[in-house]
């Protein structure tokens, strides 16, 4: 059991579209059948949790077999600390977004939970593989069922939005490949053998300005993956066209993909490249741009879920970071930053949706004074807002804390400019809320709104509780992550660890962040 | 006496084109003389199908008697190796999948005749000579052969202005090209004082650099062989020819007269018996160049088309261009790489045009973007199994078209290529927006079109396989490269 544990994983939610197919027509039936798909997958996938050794190093859970030993590809999964947390995450916001889809979904309604199942397995995949060519065939499989969600079940610019998101993260990923043929190339021309295994092309020597080109073929396609500051246009889009779930995992998952490339390919991969100064220093403020351009972008925005869209732009601004600050605490503080955006940004979409059902608008201005309506919304939404602003005691905080910590070390004026990003980040969530929310109804027609109801409010409790969780205790998943950071801080910077220079220990970012409180 | 002028080899060399040529005389006889009446032309597809078994099993003999070696015959204008052996089999394939299919079109169209069949054969026995002939000659009358069957089939809903502005466009420009080739054939018999590909390669290697007769050769038959393959700018008939042939043609002709003729400029340019092998310094500069222009045309003009017969035409064009870039690499993984790239093609591009046969009915044409919108509301089954050959088409895994495009980057990678490999990639990108047009009509669009499609069960047989085989070789591709490994061009 143990040894094909990720298969199951990754499986399950596989096994679920093809049981899905062969339903009868009754929407409810294949609703149910689809919810229970999901979290299924989320239970296969809690044992990895409990399994989970802390702080073993390299991977567990591993599975190995020779796939198409011509072109010298493995299927071959595992996972460390920082897999780990991106596929729990992945399994358990698939349960929420199924969950708020019920009835946000009237048309078409198989197709609609075959492709959301099918875009599952590819984001899970995406985070198991240990072999470049699975892990792009994954990387690409995710498109499609992407753009058919987008595409059909989308707003009124959603073939706009669809094809623009499907040519944009295409175009990247092609660049990407070409870069991983060059390594390929080269580790067979060291070798004698040709392979995509992560741990073979690990050892591949390459001269600097080799890596340096490479380095930009993968920053290309998980620049635009996450996506970074002049790559974000296509997310705003593709967001506001998106049905509600569709946002939500968008939001919560597949951008985590291209941080996720960043840490699990570029990083360990070419290390003397990504360890450059000016290389370093471009992403660094690329990050900073998406992170104060994002953040006023989002001060002008009269449409409420654009306005949650850039505001990813520029969460996802501090996770890059972080990822760049090369450092213990900046790449922990990224990764749980990651799952902090998952579920807050989540949340968020998710309050839009709620709202969008009952009045079919999201102008901003249509709304106010709905706590007088709406007092559970009012409530849920706050302390969405409030978790996405970064508030103390809520996960958004531990996450940008520890992220500032890291840029702070690497460089005091990254860190001065990106804390803007924090203010302006609460500027823009209270003014949308003291807009939307406060003040006397000024819309007749938010009058006869009803309040949300049980499965409404069911599907935001545990996001809430896990938002909760990691603001007061975020101890294990630092834990969790210590050992997969420590790897490949020591990558980028040998001797790191052992250095002239102190560096704050990860334990220590938890408890201060804990402190700080 | 007789011995020496047709041995057991040389019959063993032949024997499937022999069978190609028996059976489509056959047809012929048999349509008018044994067959009258128009409900028994079900034997003509049964035939094929014999031929088609004859063929098979003449291929597989060989396969085993040359067990990787290679077979001269003829006095060494024809060889039987694993490359001709390969692509022979693409054609096989192909011509079984176009015949199952065209039976039900042809009595849609209106136009159901028994020569059809032996075209079809006819063609196929010209691509026969094309993958074995290491002759000019032999060469020459293969693609005459391959070509005249075409001009015919392109033709063939006569009464259809423009299947017949088709046929006209692809004969004239067909027989011009034709022209090209033989005087760069005269010019290589000039060279050498023979028409054998290996007294011809002694003869070019002996020549020194850049010597003006060879280029000259090299220029008039690349013109001939760059427009059977419609690469750009030899392309322009093309997507005429390709939209007013019946669609069943349009398949044949866009998989294996593609085919044919890459094995055909393979022979050509790679290998010990290519005549211009040793002059590759000059020609893959022109290659590059003209692989460049290809995938330009072909992307961007397909962006903007409302009719998928052309859409798919341009689309083929840059799968044309692709495939060049194959040989512009020239080493060992592009060969390889153009071989698996027909192999799939072959799948996927037939798949696609299968879905376009199946929406011509009885006064609908069905092949405007219209007609195909709404697909997945009236047959599910054919949407997906049209998207599953359009995503191969863009070559997005885990579908078989990926493995195609990863090996051309691979080889272009490997010859450090890398502008070529950059604009390659974002061609592909620019290919998913014409491409996933389609899939917007099927999927998004409105159902316009109401009647059902032609369906019959030799298109549902043809139609699974080709889409089981696009997926298969996607998932599980060992089996598939291996074999184009073991039938690589030496």
């Amino acid at each position: 059991m143990d040894q094909h544990l990720l298969s199951i994983v990754l499986l399950t939610p596989l096994g679920g579209l093809l049981v899905l197919l062969l339903l009868p027509g009754n929407k409810n039936l294949i609703r149910i059948w689809a919810n229970l798909a999901a979290l299924a997958g989320f239970a296969v996938s809690l044992p990895l949790v409990f399994r989970f050794q802390t702080g073993l190093p390299g991977f567990q859970f591993e599975e190995r077999f020779d796939w198409i030993p011509a072109l010298g590809a493995h299927y071959h999964l595992g996972i460390d600390g920082i897999s780990l947390l991106l596929v729990m995450l992945t399994t358990f916001m698939g349960v929420i977004a199924m969950l708020c889809s019920w009835s946000a979904i009237q048309d078409r309604v198989r197709e609609y939970y075959a492709m959301f199942l099918l875009l599952q397995t590819g984001m899970i995949g995406v985070f198991l593989s240990l072999d470049f060519f699975l892990f792009y065939i994954f990387w690409e499989l995710v498109l499609v069922p992407m753009y058919f969600i987008i595409g059909v079940w989308g707003g009124p610019r959603k073939l706009y939005a669809a094809i623009k998101f499907f040519l944009y993260t295409l175009a990247g990923s092609v660049l990407m490949l070409l870069g991983i043929l060059s390594l390929y190339f080269q580790h067979f021309q060291q070798f004698g053998f040709y392979t995509f295994e992560i741990s073979d092309l690990m050892k591949t020597g390459m001269p600097l300005h080799l890596q340096e080109w490479v380095f930009w073929a993968f920053f290309i396609g998980f620049a635009i993956k996450v996506p970074m500051f002049p790559f974000h246009t296509w997310l705003p889009d593709a967001h506001v066209e998106a049905p509600t779930a569709g946002s939500v995992i968008l939001a919560a998952v597949l951008l985590k993909m291209g941080t996720y490339g960043f840490l699990r390919f570029s990083l360990p991969l070419l290390p003397q490249a990504s360890g450059d100064r000016s290389i370093v220093q471009i992403l660094a403020i690329l990050s900073i741009v998406g992170i104060i351009y994002g953040a006023l972008v989002c001060l002008m925005q009269k449409d409420w879920k654009k306005l949650v869209a850039y505001s990813s732009v520029s969460h996802l601004g501090f996770c890059t970071l972080g990822i760049f600050s090369m450092n213990p605490n900046g790449i922990a503080g990224s990764v749980l930053q990651q799952v902090n955006h998952g579920i807050s940004t989540g949340m968020l979409f998710m309050v839009i949706g709620v709202i969008y059902e009952r009045r079919h608008t999201r102008e901003i201005s249509e709304y106010g004074g709905l706590a007088h309506v709406m007092p559970k919304f009012a409530v849920i939404f706050a302390i969405a807002m409030l978790s996405s602003a970064g508030l103390p005691l809520l996960n958004g905080f531990v996450g940008e804390f520890t992220i500032l910590q890291g840029a702070f070390e690497a460089n005091r004026v990254w860190a001065a400019f990106a804390v803007t990003g924090v203010i302006l980040g609460a500027a823009y969530l209270l003014w949308l809320y003291q807009r939307t929310i406060l003040g006397q109804v000024t819309n007749g027609k938010n009058l006869t709104i009803p309040d949300m109801n049980f499965r409404e409010v069911a599907m935001f409790v545990p996001l809430i509780a896990v938002a909760i969780w990691i603001g007061v205790y975020p101890k294990p998943f630092f834990d969790v992550l210590r050992q997969p950071v420590t790897e490949i801080v020591e990558r980028v910077h040998p001797g790191y660890f052992n250095g002239s220079q102190p560096k704050p220990a990860l334990a220590q970012a938890g408890t201060q962040a804990g402190g700080a409180r | 006496m007789i011995d020496s002028l047709y041995s057991t080899s040389d019959h063993f060399a032949i024997v499937p084109a022999i069978m190609l040529a028996l059976f489509g005389c056959a047809i012929l006889l048999f349509d008018f003389w044994v067959f009258p009446d128009p409900r028994q032309r079900k034997w003509l597809l049964i035939f094929v199908m014999v031929a088609e078994v004859f063929t098979g099993v003449g291929l597989v003999r060989q396969m085993h008697f040359i067990a990787s070696g290679t077979l001269e015959a003829f006095n060494g204008s024809i060889i039987v190796d694993d490359f001709s052996i390969f692509f022979n089999w693409l054609f096989l394939i192909a011509a079984v999948i176009v015949s199952v299919v065209s039976y039900q079109y042809l009595e849609n169209a209106g136009e159901h005749h028994g020569e059809y069949y032996s075209l079809i054969l006819f063609a196929q026995c010209g691509m026969y000579f094309l993958a074995t002939g290491a002759d000019l000659v032999t060469l020459f009358i293969g693609l005459e052969l391959m070509a005249l069957s075409f001009y015919v089939m392109v033709g063939f809903l006569r009464s259809e202005k423009r299947s017949n502005e088709a046929a006209v466009k692809y004969l004239l420009l067909g027989a011009f090209s034709s022209g090209f080739l033989v005087y760069g054939f005269s010019v290589l018999y000039g060279i050498a004082g023979s028409t054998r590909l290996s007294d011809i390669v002694a003869a070019v290697a002996s020549r020194p650099a850049w010597d003006p007769v060879v280029y000259l050769a090299l220029i008039t038959t690349s013109v001939g062989l760059l427009f059977k393959i419609a690469a750009a700018p030899f392309h322009m008939w093309a997507p005429d020819a390709y939209e007013g042939a019946p669609t069943t043609v349009t398949a044949y002709l866009s998989v294996a007269s593609k085919a044919a003729s890459f094995a055909f400029l393979l022979r050509l340019f790679y290998g010990q018996l290519a005549p211009f092998a040793p002059v590759r310094e000059v020609w893959t500069p022109i290659l590059a160049v003209i692989a460049v222009i290809t995938m330009t045309v072909g992307n961007l003009a397909a962006i903007n088309q409302s009719n998928i017969k052309r859409l798919l035409a341009y689309s083929s064009i840059s799968h044309a261009g692709y495939m060049l870039l194959g040989v512009v690499a020239g080493n060992e993984i592009g060969i390889k790489g153009i071989e698996v790239y027909l192999m799939v093609y072959t799948f996927m591009n037939l798949g696609a045009f299968l879905v376009l046969v199946a929406l011509r009915r009885q006064k609908i044409i069905g092949d405007e973007m219209d007609d195909i919108s709404g697909l997945m509301k009236k047959s599910p089954g054919y949407a997906v199994l049209m998207l599953i050959f359009l995503i191969s088409l863009a070559g997005i895994p885990p579908t078989a078209g990926f493995l195609g495009k990863y090996y051309i980057f691979w080889s272009l990678i490997q010859a450090h290529q890398y502008t070529l490999a950059v604009i390659a990639t974002l061609y592909a990108a620019v290919a998913i927006y014409y491409y996933f047009r389609i899939v917007k009509s099927m999927f998004v669009s409105e159902l316009k079109e109401k009647a059902p499609m032609a369906t019959s069960f030799g298109m549902r047989v043809a139609l699974t396989v080709s889409g089981v085989m696009t997926l298969v070789i996607g998932l599980y591709p060992e089996p598939f490269l291996k074999l184009a490994q073991s039938s690589l061009l030496r």
